[in-house]
């Protein structure tokens, strides 16, 4: 299968590239290319021009700051699960990283692409929740997106017209707190058919900080409140945990049903997953 | 459930074209991309949009110069922008050994070396990779003597009908450099880009697990 025609542009810089997104008509960013491209093939997607910025080195890299940990949108799946930084820093986004896709697909596939294509059965959207991410977008200038303004719908980012998606800023978990990120993975796609991203911060035995987020059951990913605020205050108990994690389901929402999961089997993965992710926290942090 | 067409209605009307556009390439997709954990239930609802998306090809766009670097040398070619990395190997260069199974990133088949990390050349474009270092399957072997990865799939009859096996055997050799775990559970696990419908996983991994013993005593 071939895509239609299209125009090709290789902007060096960041400035050149938004000035392009700017000014050619119909004008689409190519980053690793990984769902853009098989979309083209089976003509669902025709950009009229592409502007591929996946060789603009100031949009790549990781840096650790004060405040975090500083993601440039290009970075490869496969840098940021390799990263001595990001393993040290924030173990669970290494973690993530590592179980996208397989490893072609961890070579190409870049974190500001799979985040903007907002795919509710990928892995980043979710991990993103959870742990608060911040996405810089440029346009001229610059505005920083909370990640849970971000995700809008399906396959629906608040990123504008013109908007080119530069850097994920990743704030710096407390020193007491761990996450882990779970999936049930569809076995042929290795997409999440459900994904649960749990943080969990125990302070003189009890949940100090508890964040639950949900992906690939709902058109985005969410947080599970009502399971969080429940928790939240209490030890954590097998009980405590299990009573929480029956609440996971008042998030979920018109779930994603279809040939290989119910929306309630969704459901029911969501809530099993979350009670053993938070079990297996409260366990290591005795 | 819940009316799906609400929450996109409402966004329709507050965010202009762009998110008409964007989803509308897009919402397609989910049926190839996320095939299996689909979406599709919701995507046809609207069917009006997955007809729009299939617009007939347009004027095919001139073509540009492309350096391609394979098996050490340089190919100056002038390709089309839609023309994939595979199909520039296969038709441009005759180097077939590269094949083509599913064209969409999914069967592994096409796995070729770009800087030395394995990569889907079915699913990125020639032109992306002007300059770029590839290595293809013809160009693993020496003058006289096969690549070691080679030898250990001859050795252990790892293929069947062999489609699958330049691709099989590209990705192998880069695991060699990739932090893949010990036992034959990681090789499976890192080999799972690359599937074979004959079933010879076994003797794949007997295969990658004889070379990397014999790399590490």
């Amino acid at each position: 299968m071939f895509a239609a025609a299209f125009e090709y542009h290789r902007p060096k810089t960041l400035a050149e590239a938004v000035k392009l997104l700017g000014s050619v008509k119909g004008a689409r960013l190519l980053a690793g290319g990984h769902s853009l491209l098989p979309a083209m093939k089976l003509r669902l997607a025709s950009p009229a021009a592409l502007i591929d910025i996946s060789r603009i080195a100031e949009l790549s890299g990781i840096k650790a700051t004060n405040d975090g940990l500083q993601i440039g949108a290009m970075t490869t799946h496969a840098a940021i699960a390799e990263s001595d930084v990001v393993k040290k820093h924030c173990p669970v986004l290494a973690q993530t990283a590592e179980i996208i896709g397989d490893q072609q697909v961890r070579n190409r596939g870049t974190i500001g692409g799979s985040v903007a294509h907002a795919d509710p059965a990928a892995d980043y959207p979710t991990i993103m929740l959870l742990l608060g991410a911040k996405f810089t977008a440029a346009n001229g200038k610059e505005r920083q997106i909370e990640a849970d303004k971000f995700f809008v719908d399906l396959f629906t980012t608040s990123l504008k017209q013109g908007e080119l998606l530069t850097s994920i800023m990743i704030p710096a978990m407390s020193s007491a707190a761990s996450a882990v990120y779970r999936k049930h993975r569809h076995p042929a796609s290795a997409f999440a058919v459900v994904g649960v991203g749990v943080l969990l911060e125990v302070k003189q035995g009890k949940c100090a900080d508890v964040r639950i987020a949900i992906g690939g059951a709902t058109v985005t990913a969410v947080r599970a409140r009502a399971a969080e605020e429940l928790l939240t205050g209490q030890a954590p108990t097998v009980e405590n945990i299990a009573r929480a994690s029956k609440e996971v389901g008042k998030a979920l929402d018109s779930p994603i049903s279809d040939s290989y999961a119910s929306g309630d089997f969704r459901i029911h993965l969501a809530t099993v997953m979350t009670r053993r992710a938070l079990t297996d926290l409260a366990g290591a942090a005795r | 459930m819940k009316d799906p067409e609400k929450p996109l209605e409402a966004h329709e009307s507050d965010n202009e074209k762009r998110a008409e556009v964007s989803r509308r390439d897009f919402l397609g997709t989910s049926v190839v991309l996320t095939a299996g954990a689909c979406v599709a239930p919701i995507l046809f609802n609207k069917s009006a949009l997955a007809s729009e998306g299939a617009v007939p090809g347009g004027p095919i766009s001139s073509a540009v110069d492309v350096t391609l670097r394979v098996n050490g040398t340089a190919h100056a070619l002038k390709l089309e922008p839609r023309v994939t990395l595979l199909d520039a190997l296969r038709e441009e260069m005759q180097l077939a050994g590269t094949k083509k199974g599913c064209d969409h990133g999914q069967c592994g088949a096409c796995t070729v070396l770009v800087d030395g990390r394995r990569t889907l050349s079915c699913l990125t474009l020639a032109v992306m990779h002007d300059g770029d270092e590839i290595t293809t399957i013809e160009g693993l072997a020496g003058s006289d003597e096969l690549h070691p990865m080679q030898a250990a799939f001859i050795e252990r009859d790892a293929f069947q009908c062999g489609y699958c096996t330049p691709g099989q055997i590209m990705s192998a050799v880069a695991l060699l450099r990739e932090p893949c775990g010990a036992s034959d559970d990681d090789v499976r696990e890192c080999m799972s880009g690359n599937i074979c419908r004959c079933g010879a996983y076994p003797n794949i991994v007997a295969a990658v697990q004889d070379v990397r013993r014999s790399k590490t005593t």
